[in-house]
């Protein structure tokens, strides 16, 4: 879902906001971002990283203990939930159980003093994009998990908000519903054109819905990039490990060149193909996705970027099957490998042995 | 053909033995089968019955071998045309009308800040609304006598802020500077009678609100004030009817609170009631009224459990 960012000033701007809520840990720690119009920006982190109250100020249901948020060239502080033009589909969507969907979704443009007539138009247009026609006068409690999703969406987009919240938008449906929403949501979003600004635990969720992702820990901001950048170049160690899966390595820069560099870690020593800014002799870690690993049960020509090991888990999923190889040294290394054929006869098993190898391009090395 | 002992029909035993749910639900039936409708006949009956000196005749009677059943609507008929009757019912529902108006103005906020106060202090405000019952009804009653008559502080404050006057001019007291037995004092006793179990059933229902919902409200638009009133309210309406039922019916039928508060102008059914069968001894017209009085009660009450009947079904 990658996009190219727009040259024009960013709709909303966060400045160094801080929300600290007393009593020891700061919710929120000096955060700035950017977002775009248009865009689809996800918050990813674990729960208490502050991302939630993050969205909740945007939204005006917390007062930043310090800092600004401007949104297209007004600055929101002091400005009521009610007052701004945000609307926020709510974490399992509050929806008024004693509203029928329609009047859920008119709730908003009712409150504005839209006429009557106008109120009826709009409904409608948004009971038609989300395809709950059939479902106007049912109350929400009848409706299932991905129809009440839809409702919400719905309310949430009735006023033509100029940003649009989505706390944990699809954390209340099953695994293989939220698959399905998820592609819907975005199409959704996309038509409507509204800027987005979701907040998830879900890096799926995330890498698949948004055009660009904040990683947060602890209140703080680790990492803003596209779904694409974040995963293949973590900026740190936590970003590495909180998305995907990673095999970190640490070991010793011992040779520095221009064009590559040469780490020594136990197991192995690794020719990283890019240059990195450091001094010989640093303590580093290298960072290996298990998708990048390959295994072979002889010894590849490549003397770098190789180690002998033993296969001890292994866990099939499919489309792909995950090892756990116990190199020499006794580490676990993570390896997957994509399922390409059907019944391999020379598939590798429990306590094989096997080399792992990868590509000269295939590390990201972390100083920090 | 032989049954398994799981799957197969119950055993012989259990036919004859109810199960424990059957006792759970059998007994209360049982006991308001005897105490409510076995009585509530037996009146019923009364009310369609003859006096004659000393007792009444039965309904049924066997004579010359035919069963004869005589009902005598006269008592019925005569609650129509006496006004007395007419104007004591309605002066009973005019009276629970205004205390549930009033115990709803006044505990629907009190309940509403009591289910936003903060977690810890809730069970003791909640033991502040209970405390009147430590103590008899019947003092707690009489105790205001005291405080309304000449001389009892409440009234020497109501009539130095001229609030007597007030009341005089809508026509609640009968003089200036004379608070007791008026429809002002009754309706003093019976709200603060049965202002806890309207406080009650609000508190319970506002305090389960998810106020996540107040968020929504707010996000898409809405004022704290607009909030409260299209979504708290709304969804608070079961404990309002609750709260409501509570009051109203017991105030209905009330007697002691306008016995010792109320005047001569504040004649309710209970007080008819009382008169008819200890004063004038006339079993069948008191049971007649006390009949039409039940129906005036049950037309409410059913209107009470089809709408609880409703929303359980909803919850479900």
């Amino acid at each position: 879902m990658t996009q190219p960012s727009s040259p024009a000033p960013a709709l909303l701007q966060i400045r160094d906001v801080v929300k600290d809520f007393g009593g020891g840990a700061v919710a929120v720690n000096h955060v700035s971002l950017d977002v775009s119009k248009g865009e689809i920006f996800a918050l990813l982190g674990s729960s208490g990283c502050g991302k939630s109250t993050l969205l909740r100020m945007l939204a005006g249901f917390e007062t930043p203990t310090s800092g600004s948020i401007v949104l297209d060239g007004r600055d929101l502080a002091g400005l009521p939930p009610y007052l701004r033009p945000i609307n926020m589909m709510f974490q399992s969507y509050a929806l008024f159980p004693h509203l029928s969907v329609w009047d859920n979704i008119a709730f908003g443009l009712r409150r504005d003093g839209m006429p009557k007539d106008a109120v009826t138009e709009r409904v409608d247009s948004l009971l038609k994009l989300t395809q709950l026609g059939k479902f106007t006068k049912r109350k929400p409690h009848q409706l299932s998990g991905g129809q009440q999703q839809r409702v919400a969406l719905a309310r949430s987009l009735a006023k033509r908000p100029q940003l649009l919240l989505l706390d944990e938008p699809l954390g209340a449906l099953d695994k293989k519903l939220r698959e399905e929403t998820q592609i819907e949501l975005v199409n959704i979003i996309e038509q409507v054109g509204v800027t987005c600004v979701m907040v998830t635990h879900d890096q799926e969720e995330a890498m698949t819905m948004a055009s660009r992702i904040a990683v947060m820990s602890e209140g703080k901001i680790l990492q803003v990039g596209p779904p694409g950048d974040v995963y293949e170049t973590p900026a740190t160690k936590f970003v590495a490990d909180f998305i995907g899966n990673v095999n970190l390595m640490d070991g010793t820069l011992i040779e520095d060149h221009a064009d590559h560099v040469i780490i020594d870690c136990t197991d192995c020593k690794h020719y990283v193909g890019h240059g990195i800014t450091g001094t010989e002799g640093m303590a580093v870690t290298v960072a290996l996705r298990p998708e990048k690993i390959h295994l072979s049960r002889q010894k590849p020509a490549d003397d770098f970027n190789a180690a002998p090991g033993t296969i001890r888990e292994l866990s099939y999923f499919g489309s792909f099957t995950v090892y756990h190889v116990r190199l020499d040294s006794g580490r676990m290394l993570k390896v997957s490998q994509a399922n390409t054929q059907r019944h391999r006869d020379d598939a590798l098993t429990w306590g094989d042995q096997a080399w792992a190898h990868w590509s000269r391009s295939a590390q990201v090395v972390l100083t920090q | 053909m032989t049954t398994h002992p799981t799957t197969g029909e119950s055993a012989w035993w259990q036919r004859i033995v109810p199960s424990g749910r059957g006792v759970v639900i059998g007994v209360p039936y049982f006991w308001l089968l005897l105490f409510f409708l076995l009585p509530f006949l037996i009146v019923t009956k009364i009310s369609v019955s003859e006096m004659e000196t000393v007792r009444f005749k039965d309904v049924l009677t066997l004579k010359e071998g035919l069963l004869q059943l005589t009902l005598k609507l006269s008592n019925y008929v005569f609650i129509t045309q006496d006004d007395i009757y007419f104007k004591t019912y309605l002066a009973s529902l005019k009276y629970a009308a205004v205390t549930t108006a009033l115990c709803l103005a006044i505990g629907y906020p009190f309940a509403y800040f009591m289910a936003r106060a903060k977690a810890t202090i809730q069970p003791a405000l909640l033991m502040l609304v209970m405390l009147p019952f430590w103590t008899s009804f019947l003092l707690r009653v009489y105790a205001w006598k005291g405080l309304l008559s000449e001389n009892g502080w409440v009234a020497e404050l109501l009539i130095g802020l001229r609030i007597d006057q007030i009341l005089f001019a809508a026509d609640l007291i009968e003089a200036p500077g004379k608070l007791m037995n008026t429809p002002f004092s009754l309706v003093i006793g019976m709200v603060y009678t049965y202002l806890p179990f309207m406080i009650l059933p609000l508190y319970a229902n506002l305090a389960k609100m998810d106020l996540r919902l107040l968020e929504a409200a707010a996000d898409l638009g809405a004022t704290p004030w607009v909030a409260f009133w299209k979504v708290t309210v709304p969804l608070s309406k079961a404990g309002i009817i609750a709260g409501s039922m509570l009051v109203f019916i017991p105030c209905v039928g009330e007697f002691v609170i306008p016995e010792l508060l109320g005047g001569p102008k504040t004649l309710m059914i209970g007080r008819v009631l009382w008169d008819e069968f200890f004063s004038n001894n006339d079993w069948p017209l008191a049971s007649a009224v006390a009949v039409v009085m039940i129906l005036l009660i049950i037309v409410p009450l059913a209107i009470f459990n089809k709408y609880q009947a409703e929303a359980t079904e909803k919850r479900s």
